[in-house]
């Protein structure tokens, strides 16, 4: 079994309801090859370092998954190519000291979220 | 004849330790994290550029890390390729 981060930046110019469509549609397609979606962020709006396709700004969304199957990155990738409302993404695995970084990273995360609640 | 000259008071020897080291050595860190460009930004020159090992100190085993997830970085949007005052 593999662990696997993704990071995909979607077109700014999509309304909340396609968005959510559209990740959607990643996760059932994770869920339907014998993958765990472990955490998702959404990241918001973010202005973005330099322009892609034309626009400064993209919404940037997180998930981290574990799989069975061997393909899944090939599938996902495919999909991620074939869907139009994508600008950007990126799929890494996680060694064993990036899953400790990533659980520690997500303590502090939930903590800061705590306090400003 | 160069013995003989004697100081008032004594010389004031730097002996402080100025030699470079690795910073991720040194705090253990073992995952350098793509997601954080606030970080990196610590490893490029004012126009972007990864710094090269002689001048941050980094030892060669997380330098190739460093460019790695400022790459990565870059290519989400999360870092500029090419900068110009970035500090």
């Amino acid at each position: 079994m593999n662990h696997y981060e993704t990071v995909f930046i979607l077109n700014p110019v999509l309304s909340e309801e396609q968005i959510k469509e559209t990740v959607q549609k990643f996760k059932k397609l994770l869920k339907d090859s014998k993958s765990n979606v472990v955490i998702e962020e959404n990241w918001g709006l973010k202005k973005m370092a330099y322009s892609i396709q034309k626009k400064r700004t993209g919404f940037y969304y997180l998930m981290e998954f574990t799989s069975e199957d061997r393909e899944i990155i090939n599938k996902l990738e495919l999909a991620y190519k074939r869907d139009e409302r994508l600008m950007r993404w990126l799929t890494v695995k996680l060694d064993k000291h990036a899953l400790a970084y990533a659980e520690r990273r997500r303590k502090r995360l939930s903590i800061n979220e705590k306090e400003e609640a | 004849m160069a013995d003989n000259i004697r100081y008032l008071s004594p010389v004031d020897v730097k002996n402080i330790n100025t030699k470079k080291y690795c910073r991720f050595k040194k705090a253990g860190i073992k995952y350098i994290d793509y997601k954080d460009p606030d970080f990196l930004m610590r490893f490029v020159n004012q126009q972007g550029k990864i710094l090269p090992r002689r001048i941050t100190g980094t030892s060669l085993k997380f330098q190739r890390k460093v460019s790695q997830a400022i790459k990565r970085c870059r290519h989400l949007a999360l870092m500029p390729y090419v900068g110009d005052m970035l500090k």
